[in-house]
């Protein structure tokens, strides 16, 4: 599985995403880790920012475009691009080709960029094949999993964490009641409209706790910022992970957790 | 009507806090969601129906003319007239006239969003005419003097209590508690104004090209007492209701009912086209069809066509996370939720309804329930374009974003400006772990703690690990 039949191994591109890359570079590295264990050679180009989402859905398409153009320049030589982000890797295969579709330069260089992009968990599970059992992790904790909008609806993302999770010694999933709801993130949605943004996080909130979970995981991490950011706020007693530090064994200080 | 929709913000905070609201909301959500998916669950075909039905009305739209034009011949041959409202004044001028020509004194009317659209019962009034709503829903927002907040269950706002004080105050006591009760009672009161009034009103969920027949999908039976009763029959409907032949309308009723109530069929679905036959003992006098425009051939020829595809079913909006916590008056005009925030800038403008395109968190639930496959984000997204284009919209929300996306289009420079603020944060973030408030950052921080970052950024550590392997 780790190399192909002339034995070289799979290059990926990681798109960390901006959020990972300021708030919480653990999650890009757990995802090296991740995919450094499905067979992959990793390598980070330093040309990379944000994929210009916020400006695509504030309605600047031109200032996303050039995003685009440049994070499809800085990773398209590359097997594979991967994201721990449902929501960025969306933007990258579902919405770049639609930007750049009227600009004869870059049309068919977004289409064949798109795709080669993946969201990290479909990524290990459909194309590299990974099995919970190769995984070495340890996490004592009953976990309740979030389907983030994008990785769900664009990505495709539903089982592949939830088998990965299965591989973690000592965690239980317990399937919340609305778990495909969003979670009231929405990018600038939740500045924009604070009050019925944190309804919906409150909502979601009591969902997960009363699965009696005391974990909260999910593949984004702009709703995880925000679910967590609500819970310290409302004092919901819920710790908050991206899903690949938990599946790198690398949880340690959920996201917004009081240092001890 | 007034539209209202400028004042999204400080309605659906308003809405969040109003107990009855809230919990009318959750009831129902939880019916229009359960019975859908359950209805849907018995249909192993049901996308493979989705997607001919799309494939079907984007072949309507595309030759929109030539079926608008069979439709008309085929009701005048039916001994029906067809009126063109090319505007909602039109279409309230035509219809104020045929009221008036036939000295009518009471009109009552079936659930028609059209009619909401154009204002039709205003210009009845000013023109001195009763007009009786005689959907239940209808009735009940007509007595409390509101607006619909659902296009297929215009009070879903009202609780059970609500409407018992509403019905004693219209109807005089005793005051009724149980549903059946009051559903006996306003039957009681419609039955009566059916016998006696001289204009029957309805829309039309449908209207078919090659038969001139239009299709009325209820059920309480109320439009068909609308439409055999009185004399004078008069529907009002817009030209994107139209599909070319009886097959393409029972496949589309097989979505409605399953998205809209989660039914496999209403009670009622009846099939209209011109009055009374010589032959025939009862029925209408006179069937006259007014199809009403008002920006929709624009939206054929402009990025909303996809738009044109609507059913009006409701899917939308009962899945819709910011729907059901606000409801649908916040919207502050006729079409709330998603499909509302998409035609509502088209009919009344995008300086009108500047909240409308934005209020979504572009999670795509309701482009998964549409039936009609409808990109409803795709073309929210679209009005936001046009409002970026057009320079409408907050200036500092506006300025924040070019400031990121202009320092997002220079990697070094980012990465330069990006490692020292993190870094500041996640010092002075310290033990917490989060922030409680952070100047600039009032919008998230008045509802949530803002998680300090980690330490350096990832861009930073990742170059520093790679250094040392080549070290
Ligand atoms: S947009 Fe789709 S889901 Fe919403 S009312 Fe129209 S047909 Fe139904």
């Amino acid at each position: 599985m780790s190399v192909d039949s002339s034995g070289v191994k799979s290059q990926v591109g990681l798109f960390v995403t901006c959020l990972v890359d300021l708030q919480r570079p653990s999650v890009g590295f757990a995802a090296i880790k991740l995919l450094e264990l499905a067979g992959c050679d990793v390598d980070v180009p330093a040309t990379q920012t944000c994929c210009g989402q916020p400006a695509f859905n504030n309605g600047d398409f031109d200032s996303a475009a050039a995003l685009a153009r440049q994070t499809i320049a800085a990773l398209e030589d590359y097997d594979y691009v991967v994201a721990p982000s449902g929501s960025c890797a969306g933007t990258l295969k579902c919405h770049y080709p639609k930007l750049l579709a009227d600009d004869p330069d870059w049309a068919a260089r977004a289409a064949t960029f798109a795709d080669k992009v993946h969201e990290l968990m479909s990524f290990l599970v459909d194309v590299r094949g990974l099995q919970p059992t190769a995984l070495n992790a340890q996490f004592n904790a009953n976990a309740t999993y979030h389907d983030s909008c994008s990785s769900l609806r664009e990505m495709g993302v539903k089982e592949q964490p939830r088998t990965l999770l299965q591989g973690v010694a000592g965690l239980e999933v317990v399937e919340m009641e609305d778990t495909e709801v969003c979670c009231g993130f929405g990018g600038t949605f939740c500045v924009k409209y604070p009050e019925i943004s944190a309804r919906i996080g409150s909502d979601k909130l009591s969902n997960a706790k009363a699965t009696g979970a005391d974990v909260l995981l999910g593949g984004d991490l702009g709703c995880l910022l925000n679910l967590s950011g609500r819970a310290r706020r409302e004092g919901t007693d819920l710790r908050v992970f991206h899903t690949a530090e938990v599946l790198a064994g690398m949880a340690e200080r959920g996201i917004g957790e009081e240092i001890e | 009507m007034d539209v209202r929709s400028l004042e999204f913000k400080q309605r659906s905070v308003i809405a969040l806090d109003e107990p009855n609201l809230q919990k009318a909301l959750k009831q129902g959500k939880a019916g229009f969601q359960g019975n859908r998916a359950r209805a849907i669950d018995l249909v192993p075909e049901w996308q493979q129906i989705r997607s001919d039905a799309k494939v079907m009305k984007d072949h309507t739209l595309e030759n929109l003319d030539y079926y608008l034009l069979q439709y008309e011949a085929a009701v005048e041959a039916n001994g029906g007239k067809v009126h063109w409202a090319p505007t909602a004044a039109d279409a309230n001028r035509i219809i104020t006239e045929l009221v008036t020509n036939a000295e009518a004194k009471l009109v009552v009317k079936g659930k028609s969003m059209v009619s909401e659209e154009v204002a039709l019962n205003s210009a009845l009034e000013a023109a001195g005419v009763q007009t009786v709503e005689t959907d239940l829903g209808e009735y009940i927002i007509q007595l409390a003097g509101e607006p619909p907040s659902h296009i297929i269950a215009p009070a879903a706002h009202k609780t059970k209590e609500q409407v018992s004080d509403l019905f004693e105050k219209a109807h005089g006591g005793p005051r009724i508690e149980d549903r059946p009760g009051l559903v006996t009672q306003a039957r009681h009161v419609l039955r009566e104004k059916f016998m006696t009034a001289d204009i029957g009103i309805t829309g039309a969920n449908l209207f078919i090209a090659e038969s001139g027949q239009h299709v009325l999908v209820t059920n309480e039976g109320n439009g068909d007492l609308c439409s055999s009763v009185p004399k004078v029959q008069i529907v009002i409907t817009s030209i994107d209701k139209i599909v070319p032949t009886l097959e393409d309308a029972a496949a589309t009723i097989r979505l409605l009912a399953r998205s809209g109530t989660g039914q496999h069929i209403s009670n009622y679905t009846s099939l209209y086209g011109g009055p009374k036959a010589a032959d025939e003992l009862d029925g209408p006098e006179q069937y006259h069809v007014v199809l009403v425009d008002n920006g929709r051939s624009t939206m054929l020829g402009n990025a909303f066509r996809d738009m044109l595809r609507c059913i009006r079913c409701g899917a939308c909006m009962n899945h819709c996370p910011v729907y059901g916590n606000v409801g649908g008056h916040a919207y502050g005009w006729v079409y709330p939720g998603p499909m509302g925030s998409v035609l509502t800038p088209n009919m009344v403008g995008l300086e009108q309804t500047m909240d409308l395109p934005n209020a979504c968190t572009m999670n795509g639930r309701c482009a998964e329930v549409c039936p009609m496959s409808i990109p409803l984000p795709d073309l929210l997204r679209e009005h936001r374009r046009l409002q970026f284009q057009r320079g409408l919209g907050g200036k500092v929300a506006r300025g924040t974003l070019a400031a990121w996306a202009a320092v997002a289009k220079k990697p070094s420079i980012y990465q330069t400006l990006t490692r020292p603020a993190v870094k500041v944060m996640s010092y002075f973030g310290g033990k917490s772990g989060v922030y409680k408030t952070l100047p600039g950052l009032g919008s998230w921080t008045s509802q949530r703690d803002l998680p300090a970052p980690q330490g350096d950024t990832f861009m930073a550590q990742w170059r520093k690990q790679q250094k040392s392997k080549k070290s």
